[in-house]
């Protein structure tokens, strides 16, 4: 049982590898084995977190600060849970999504590449170089994908269990090179620009958050996050790197006006990668971000500066969701909508940080309530980038306004879509509900009433775009000049059982929310929140 | 078992469960879809029946709590006041099921529309048995939701654009309402449903925010309620199907608006607080200036469905007017107005689908002589429409006299000018209608569309039923108020539970 | 110590001097060699705190290990790159990011 936080990076790097070794089309068969298996292991320690407390293994059995260590605590275990289901989710879906690109004996392959560009018609295998010049080899995006998304699942998984800045640099950049690569899966033009810019931005702010660890080890002498977090960081230096690592780490959270590179990366890739970019990849930096800022720097971060970033996120939410509201291809108002919905994300550090009383109980409940938005928006905007993926591989194409009627056509993929849709807007009965209901109790309570107006209105402008989807797909008029493919059914389950799963987090909370207490910060004012 | 705990819970499963299956479903799947509908709504009446006679017999609460967050539970609890909404909704449900299995049976996307129709009741159900703030918030945001794609139903532009105002007014109103329920709980912790009230302490410290939170939750409520200037999306709503508005207009929608601002008023501060806070008057007013308003703005209105539509907006302000007036036969009036006004407007409406569908008749001009083609179907709008000016022995009017003893009682004759103004003007643009209806000179045309059309007398039994079933019910409402068991009853047991001790 | 100043002063100078080069060039390629230097901006400061941190005249091992584990991981980030970079070359014959619709 103490080994299972090992188990869960290792077994879906374990499958990757052995996805590549075994290559073409068999290799989705290992990929799901290793989908399965990482699935299990996550549940296994959220249990025995749950059970047993921080869960914390010293690798090769060197104490630190000489080893290093992996440490699971609530925070994590409830990141690595959410990764593990919604990733079960996009792996299945992802089988049935990838044999319909597969140019295989029975099917037609020119049918067969519909990719998030918008250019479905020009599509097929002829957009490889490869296949054009060499003409025997055939690329296949499902067998390169397994490999890549159990690569990210893996470094995902190191994100969330290292306890260790230098350690976690290496996760971000292994997460970096296999969300790029899972990007231009398709080989296609426009995901290959995304992908490059967002390769160098991603790449720019690995090097200012590397900058950072130099600097903290040059005053602290240690690299563990708890022996950080009992140093007495004060010096310049840290607050030069804490500087730097926090740029980098927005600038990976994609945070308002470093979002830049966001929509074009996550909506031009295939949807099981879109998915799993806009729900899980965004989650790390921002995880590691939180990690940071609250048990690290605890002491260095000012008023002014939380009211900055807050105020940041405040924008990235109105100018997020109006962009949303204005475009016109479905994939690219979802990656909007994340730009957005990473702005409800930051709203919580100023809530959560040092404004007021520094003793008050609504710091944790912003804490819990930022957390559980990430949980939310990581099954919800998976559920939304899954669903646009059926419409396209349906319909040819995801632009807005030829979607009339197609509700009657694809009833579950609206069901779903508005399900995912309440979650984002924070409508009860939903898991972003609890999220918004906590961020909006700790701003009432601590006074800040600027964060209120954002958080509602933010609400209301997320309604506005999903209301353009439904409303297009509730027409009666029904477009007709396109026929719609036949789309596998277990896509279609797949995006709505991640739908309901926020909507179910929202009925139950109790639970998820008090695995979150495991080992959290704020220790001390818990207690004043369980009266 | 304890069925206490679990009678409210099987309550609202008895109509979610059939909605998810619903989904589930083709639309070709007709005697499944109809046995679950009417098997669930069925069951649901069932239940209600045991619970009022629980209730109203033995005096028990039923109550179910489930954990939510940290230190906030979800409350179901049946008690009087929730047992009235549950026991208006439960009977109308089972009667609406039926109308509208007959209505739609033909038209697409049933399948959808059986399925959100369900979840909206039990949306309703769940704002019914609300037992403390935040559950009654879930619910009550949850009808907003499902009641969208009935709204659109159509898919014509013109009920998209509907569509769009109603999302645009309930979740502007929802996010005034959260607000207003945050606040309150920030400054008194979970608060539940009391009679008179529990948050009387804070009272000394913070009047002023509990003044604004007071205005924050009545206008998230009143935009359900239909309150002027908050009314709009109303009228424009009745581009749904007539199952639909019935619905929206009796039961689930308006209904919940109203029913929020009886438990902000009675349950949450409590008549004492609310009249502390001097906060009664501005409702009173309000609701006043409503019920006149949407009894002119009904006299200009042709189109059927959207002089129904304006009628109500009129006539559920009584409930938020009662609600204002402090005094025991002001209670009994506003809450006996919750079903009273529910039985009497879902009559008229299931007769506006009925002329709608078998003569095609939606302006009250082509109404002249409908009456001697439609007898059945213009008795039981006679009786519905004789119930909203107030005639006795219907139930208006008991609703209305109440109200008038509460206005003497609590010192405010002018509410009486109100009744009496309202009244006339119900009766000005209802009594046309009955008139032309029953005594003006048929269209002869329309006389063989519908005998091509219908090899029955005047319409089908499953739309017919319903309406004369609905309009008996508000005649007996009436005629019986003295039961044990008539709504009167249930509301004179409510109002003593939340008097003010002098 | 001033000589460590001296190591640390050139390594932010690197830093800056890179940053600068990607957020002004257009070419990929000359971002990506920015890039690639301005880990070896990092790796310089951290050998610096390694001498720094001196332990009876024996160097602090953990920053080699970082810098060795660093080049590794930059090593792979930049020949991914530049694997990107030359196949948006041969499929656009640009060498600068151009959107489909010609913007940069």
């Amino acid at each position: 049982m103490s080994l299972v936080g090992i188990w869960v990076i290792l077994i879906p790097l374990i499958c990757g590898l052995a996805a590549f070794a075994v290559g073409g089309r068999s290799s989705r068969v290992i990929g799901l084995i290793g989908a399965g298996l990482t699935f299990l292991l996550s549940g296994l320690l959220v249990l025995h977190v749950w059970q047993s407390g921080v869960w914390i293994y010293q690798l090769g059995g060197w104490d630190v600060p000489l080893g290093i260590s992996l440490r699971a605590d609530g925070l994590s275990a409830f990141l690595i849970g959410m990764t593990g289901a919604v990733g079960l989710g996009i792996s299945l879906y992802a089988v049935r999504y990838f044999e319909a690109l597969t140019p295989g004996p029975s099917q037609d392959p020119s049918a067969a590449l519909r990719t998030g560009s918008g250019r479905g018609e020009e599509s097929g295998a002829g957009d490889s170089p490869e296949a054009e010049r060499g003409g025997t080899e055939v690329w296949l995006p499902g067998a390169s994908y397994w490999p890549l998304w159990m690569l990210l699942w893996a470094s995902l998984n190191v994100l969330f269990l290292s306890n260790d800045i230098f350690n976690l640099y290496v996760g971000l950049e292994l997460l970096t090179l296999a969300s790029v690569a899972l990007i231009i899966l398709q080989r296609e033009q426009a995901a290959i620009v995304a992908g490059l810019r967002y390769l160098l931005a991603a790449f720019l702010g690995s090097m200012a958050y590397l900058l950072g660890v130099a600097l903290i080890y040059a005053d602290a002498g240690v690299l563990d996050l708890g022996l950080l977090a009992d140093a007495e960081l004060t010096g310049t230096a840290t607050q030069v790197a804490g500087g730097l690592m926090a740029v980098g780490l927005l600038l990976k959270a994609a945070l308002f006006p470093l979002h830049f590179w966001l929509p074009a990366a996550h909506s031009s890739a295939p949807a099981p990668v879109s998915a799993a970019l806009s729900a899980l990849v965004v989650k790390g930096a921002f995880y590691l971000l939180i990690r940071l800022w609250f048990e690290v720097f605890e002491s260095a971060g000012t008023v002014s500066v939380e009211q900055m970033i807050g105020g940041l996120g405040a924008v990235a939410i109105v100018v997020g969701s109006f962009q949303a509201i204005r475009q016109e291809r479905l994939k690219l108002m979802i990656a909007y909508s994340t730009v957005a919905q990473v702005g409800y994300l930051f709203i919580m550090i100023p809530l959560a940080g040092s404004f007021g009383d520094p003793e008050a109980s609504w710091r944790f409940e912003a804490w819990t309530g930022g957390l559980y938005h990430a949980l939310s928006h990581g099954f919800a905007k998976a559920s939304m980038f899954l669903a646009a993926g059926v419409l396209l591989s349906a319909l040819g194409h995801d632009r807005v306004w030829h979607l009339a009627g197609s509700a009657s056509r694809f009833p579950v993929i609206y069901l779903s879509f508005g399900i995912a849709g309440m979650s984002l807007m924070g409508l009860p009965p939903s898991a972003g509900f609890v999220g918004k209901w906590l961020m909006l109790r700790s701003a009432v309570e601590s006074g800040q009433w600027w964060w209120v107006v954002i958080l509602l209105v933010g609400g209301l402008l997320t309604a506005g775009y999903v209301a353009i989807v439904l409303s297009q797909a509730l027409q009666h008029d029904v477009d007709e000049h396109t026929e719609p493919h036949p789309v596998p059914k277990l896509m279609t389950v797949m995006v709505f059982a991640l739908a309901a799963m926020s909507l179910l987090l929202g009925l139950r909370a109790a639970e998820p929310l008090e695995l979150l207490e495991i080992g959290a910060p704020f220790q001390t004012l818990m207690s004043v929140v369980e009266d | 078992m304890d069925w206490g705990f679990w009678l409210p819970q099987i309550m609202l499963f008895s109509s979610l469960i059939p909605a998810l299956v619903i989904f589930l479903l083709r639309d070709e799947q007709f005697w499944l879809r109809t046995s679950l509908n009417l098997g669930g709504s069925a069951v649901k009446l069932v239940l209600a029946g045991i619970m009022a006679w629980g209730v109203l017999a033995e005096g028990r609460t039923y109550e179910a709590s489930l954990p939510f967050l940290h230190n906030q539970e979800l409350v179901l609890r049946v008690e009087p006041l929730s047992l009235m909404l549950v026991g208006l909704s439960s009977v109308l449900w089972f009667i609406t099921t039926i109308y509208a299995i007959g209505y739609l049976e033909n038209s697409p996307n049933r399948t959808r529309f059986f399925g959100f129709f369900s979840l909206c009741v039990t949306a309703t159900i769940g704002i019914a048995m609300a037992g403390n703030l935040i559950t009654f918030l879930i619910f009550y945001e949850m009808l907003s939701v499902v009641t969208y794609p009935l709204v659109v139903h159509r898919g014509t532009p013109a009920a998209l654009a509907a569509g769009r105002t109603y999302l645009l007014y309930t979740l502007g109103g929802g996010v005034l309402l959260l607000l207003g329920v945050i606040w309150l709980q920030v400054l008194a912790g979970p608060v539940s449903f009391e009679s008179g009230g529990a948050i009387d302490f804070l009272v000394d410290d913070h009047r002023t925010e509990l003044i604004v939170i007071f205005g924050l939750l009545i206008a998230g409520l009143g935009v359900k309620a239909a309150i002027v200037p908050l009314h709009r999306w109303l009228p424009e709503a009745m581009i749904a199907p007539a199952p639909v508005s019935a619905l929206l207009h009796a039961v689930a929608v308006v209904k919940a608006g109203a029913y929020g601002i009886v438990r902000v008023v009675y349950d949450v501060y409590g008549l004492e607080l609310s009249d502390q806070l001097n906060v009664l008057l501005p409702l009173a007013l309000f609701a006043s200036f409503t019920i006149i308003y949407g009894s002119v703005r009904a006299l200009g209105e042709f189109d059927l469905k959207r002089r129904l539509a304006y009628s109500t907006v009129s006539q559920v302000s009584y409930i938020a007017l009662g609600t204002a007036l402090i005094g025991p036969a002001a209670t009994v009036g506003a809450t006996v107005h919750l079903i009273h006004q529910g039985i009497m407007k879902i009559t008229l409406f299931f007769c506006a689908g009925v002329f709608a569908e078998a003569r095609n008749i939606h302006d009250i001009r082509e109404m002249s002589g409908v009456g001697r083609s439609m007898p059945l179907t213009m008795s039981a709008f006679t009786l519905g429409a004789f119930g909203m000016i107030g005639v006795p022995p219907l139930a208006g009017f008991v609703s209305k006299w109440y109200l008038g003893l509460g206005s003497l009682e609590s010192n405010a004759p002018w509410v009486i000018v109100i009744l009496v103004a309202s009244s006339v003007m119900n009766a000005a643009y209802f009594l046309p209608i009955v008139y032309k209806g029953w005594f003006g000179e048929p269209h002869e045309e329309i006389e063989v569309v519908e005998a091509e059309r219908f090899q029955v007398a005047e319409a089908p039994w499953s739309l017919l039923g319903p309406a004369l079933a609905t309009a008996g019910i508000s005649l007996l409402a009436g005629l019986l108020a003295a039961w044990a068991y008539s709504p009167l009853s249930l509301a004179e047991i409510v109002a003593n539970q939340r008097m003010i001790s002098p | 110590m001033s000589e460590f100043l001296i190591y640390g002063l050139a390594a932010a100078a690197l830093f800056a001097i890179c940053l600068h080069g990607i957020i002004t060039r257009t070419h990929i390629l000359r971002k990506i060699l920015a890039l690639n230097m301005m880990g070896s901006a990092v790796f310089l400061l951290l050998i610096t705190i390694a001498e720094r941190n001196q332990v009876d005249g024996v160097a602090d091992p953990v920053p080699h290990a970082m810098v060795l584990t660093g080049i590794v991981v930059a090593v792979s980030a930049t020949a991914f790159a530049l694997a990107l970079a030359r196949r948006y070359h041969a499929q656009t014959g640009h060498t600068e990011l151009h959107d489909e619709d010609g913007s940069t």
